[in-house]
């Protein structure tokens, strides 16, 4: 981009002590856009291999249950909760409410604490079925 | 008036109320993905099996693959709006951000059509016997 280097630029992102507000904000962006790739892919993936044929989908389910297979499950489901909990704080905050520090701050822990609990408790479920 | 583009001032018509087109979908498709993503996740679960017969009849029935379609197009509009600002926000080279946009956007409307192709396909054939 074209800037004159003898205007000053406002301190950006180096100077800031980081928070839990600065943290859920790129973890929006980060989970969004691994979901918008990795996940959406997985899903056409498993859509395409069902309307293939029952050997498609044994080799999808061979990929998705391997070792490898489960860490990309496990990780883009709770790259899902954090993206939704994040999402709607980010409801929240459009609506004008939830912008005092203390709140702000909570609400931000808030969104990584439930989004492990959640993916902690499906993969719970999954695993405690499969027993 | 005296707001807007230059053009719109000369015109006297200011602005097209269309500025936040693009966060509004943000924001619809959201809830989409909310409630769509959410119902396949809680009937995934609830499935007998994940096997290919009891995934591929599932998706049979038309009250699942109708739905199913709905959150494969809420899905790809989503990502689509949502990568576009993270490209936007990070491709700085001209030439580069404009075959960025054309890349995200074959990725998005190829992805929805395959997905909602691949839904039609089990709603109206079903189960296939190897």
């Amino acid at each position: 981009m074209a800037r004159s280097n003898s205007r000053p630029l406002s301190p950006h992102l180096t100077i800031w002590k980081w928070g839990p507000a600065m943290a859920v904000s790129i973890m929006h962006r980060v989970t969004g856009n691994g979901l918008a790739t990795a996940g959406a892919l997985g899903l056409i993936w498993w859509l395409m291999a069902a309307a293939t044929g029952p050997e498609a989908y044994a080799t999808f389910v061979k990929c998705a249950t391997s070792p490898i297979g489960y860490l990309v499950m496990i990780g883009l489901s709770w790259f899902f909760f954090q993206h939704l909990f994040s999402g709607l704080r980010h409801f929240v905050l459009d609506m004008g409410a939830g912008y005092e520090l203390k709140n702000n701050k909570m609400w931000s822990i808030a969104t990584f604490i439930l989004s492990l609990l959640t993916t902690g408790f499906v993969w719970l479920y999954i695993f405690g079925k499969a027993l | 008036m005296g707001t807007g583009t230059g053009i719109g001032r000369v015109r006297g018509l200011g602005s097209a109320k269309h500025g936040a087109h693009h966060w509004l979908a943000q924001r619809y498709t959201a809830v989409g993905n909310l409630l769509l993503v959410l119902w396949l996740v809680f009937s995934l679960l609830s499935l007998p099996g994940l096997d290919y017969e009891s995934v591929v009849s599932w998706i049979h029935n038309p009250l699942v693959a109708v739905p199913l379609m709905l959150m494969v197009v809420s899905i790809f509009m989503h990502l689509r709006v949502g990568m576009q600002v993270m490209l936007e926000d990070y491709v700085h080279d001209k030439g580069l951000a404009f075959f960025s946009m054309l890349v995200l956007n074959f990725y998005a409307f190829g992805g929805a059509a395959a997905g909602v192709f691949a839904i039609a396909k089990i709603a109206f054939i079903g189960v296939v016997k190897p």
